[in-house]
């Protein structure tokens, strides 16, 4: 359970997307990309182009993504959710888009205190684990694959 | 200048530290094994049934085994470890003179192994210095937890409190945030306790073994995505003896079972 371990499933999952980023982009660089924020949140899109909501779902179910250690939403498949955080149902009634997308990249943005992780920072963090040094914990393409999800969860 | 050395030049200002916001008052202090479910609360508490107890076992035969070229025994030197070993463990970490700092109970034995026995010492998570520690701690099942009321053991406590309130890793998430702001709550669906390090060491069914309190933390700090402290490390120790003092008065329970 805690911590949480890859699956062999996303660990395979995790090879493939590596080699076709080496394939796709060779030397690009591992930090976050600059970005703009305009009142409470980005308006623009980290890679400059919408994200794909189907693989956004994926993403927020995966174990190593995190988002599920502490929310639940509405996931009939998976009953392997938290609740140190609220539900993520209607999400996309309560915050517009460039709201989700400044959450995601920074939550302490909205609440200096918060638990929740920043997705898209690699500064001012003590002690990160070798593997994990110098990186957002996710990427341009996944932040914005998430935002385009969440924007889809309205009642 | 060493960790050790700096925390013991602190130590000639630090006061008294009374109780943080977030931290949970003694009396509603609960052991992991409230949290847990009536079968795995079976399994501890019957002798027979619990793994941990084999162990304990392979621990009371070390302890009449001789080793080392003193080819001395622990019993040798400590006679019956049922009274000598009695409430022993529930004041682990203890200050070490000699040292001038706090050392764990693994620490404690490994230094009998070496200065007293003149064996080379057990590698932490080794089974024979598990089942020695399990064995000894075993002696203190029941006893209230007192460590670190030891007056030179301040600014260590202060200092293992530091660390369990500092956020860390990836996920920037310290100790506290879990262990004293959200116990009670599902992570992932897992009830998180208030990690409290009272039946070490302990069987984790996950573990499939019995395992230190250093390997848990270790494993909480992989979780969150930070660097895990070496085994033996003054970081290590300093949050074992903190989180034993945050314990005080609960009753040691080694060996536990935990899911
Ligand atoms: C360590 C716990 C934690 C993790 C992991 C986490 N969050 Fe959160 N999240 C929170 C908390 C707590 C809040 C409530 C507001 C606050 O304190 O910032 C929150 C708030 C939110 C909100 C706004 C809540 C609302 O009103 O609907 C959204 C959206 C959100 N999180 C999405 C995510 C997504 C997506 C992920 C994974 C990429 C994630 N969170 C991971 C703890 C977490
Ligand atoms: C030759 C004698 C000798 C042998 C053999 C020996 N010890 Fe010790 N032990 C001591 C002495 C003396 C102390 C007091 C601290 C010191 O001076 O090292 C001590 C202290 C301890 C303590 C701490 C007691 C307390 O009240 O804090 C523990 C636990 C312990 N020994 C366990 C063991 C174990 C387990 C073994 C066998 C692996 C062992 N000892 C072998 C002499 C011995
Ligand atoms: C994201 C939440 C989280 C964080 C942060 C975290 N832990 Fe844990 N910890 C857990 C979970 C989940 C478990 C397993 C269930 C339980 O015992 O709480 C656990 C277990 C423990 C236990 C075992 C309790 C027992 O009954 O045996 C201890 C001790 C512990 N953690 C200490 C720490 C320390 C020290 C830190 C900081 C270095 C830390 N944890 C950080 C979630 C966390």
């Amino acid at each position: 359970m805690w911590p949480p371990r890859s699956s062999r499933r996303t660990r395979a999952a995790a090879a493939l997307i590596a080699a076709s980023l080496v394939f796709a982009t060779g030397a690009q660089a591992e930090g976050p990309v600059p970005y703009r924020i305009a009142g409470d949140g980005i308006p623009e899109s980290l890679t400059g182009a919408p994200g794909d909501a189907t693989r956004g779902r994926a993403l927020v179910l995966a174990r190593t993504t995190t988002c599920i250690l502490c929310h639940s939403g509405p996931f009939p498949e998976t009953r392997f959710q938290g609740d140190l955080a609220p539900d993520l149902t209607g999400a996309g009634n309560r915050w517009s888009v460039s709201q989700l997308r400044l959450r995601l990249v920074d939550a302490s943005h909205f609440n200096p205190e918060t638990i929740m992780p920043s997705y898209y920072r690699a500064d001012g963090l003590v002690r990160v684990g070798r593997n994990f040094a110098g990186k957002p914990i996710l990427s341009a393409t996944e932040i914005e694959d998430i935002v385009a999800f969440l924007a889809t969860l309205r009642d | 200048m060493s960790f050790w050395r700096a925390i013991a030049l602190a130590a000639l200002c630090a006061a008294a530290p009374a109780l943080l916001a977030g931290e949970i008052p003694p009396e509603a202090r609960r052991s992991g094994y409230s949290f847990m479910g009536p079968d795995t609360r079976a399994m501890q508490d019957d002798d027979t049934s619990n793994p941990g107890m084999l162990f304990v076992l392979d621990g009371e035969a070390l302890w009449t085994k001789k080793a080392g070229s003193a080819d001395k025994a622990c019993a040798d030197c400590h006679g019956d470890a049922r009274s000598s070993m009695k409430g022993v463990a529930a004041r682990y970490p203890a200050f070490d003179k000699s040292l001038g700092h706090p050392v764990t109970l693994d620490q404690r034995i490994n230094l009998c192994r070496a200065d007293h026995q003149q064996a080379t010492p057990l590698p932490y998570e080794s089974r024979d210095l598990l089942a020695l520690s399990a064995f000894v701690a075993h002696q203190s099942r029941g006893f209230a937890i007192t460590a670190g009321d030891d007056p030179q053991l301040k600014p260590f406590v202060a200092q293992g409190r530091d660390l369990f309130m500092r956020r860390e890793g990836q996920l920037n998430l310290a100790c506290t945030n879990c262990h004293d702001d959200n116990f009670d709550k599902r992570l992932a669906g897992a009830p998180i306790t208030q990690a409290q390090p009272t039946g070490y060491p302990l069987y984790r069914l996950e573990w499939q073994t019995l395992g230190s309190l250093e390997r848990r933390l270790r494993s909480c700090m992989t979780g969150v995505r930070a660097q895990a402290y070496d085994y033996g490390s003054p970081e290590l120790v300093t949050l074992e003896l903190y989180l034993m003092s945050r314990a005080r008065g609960l009753p040691m329970e080694t060996p536990a079972v935990r899911p």
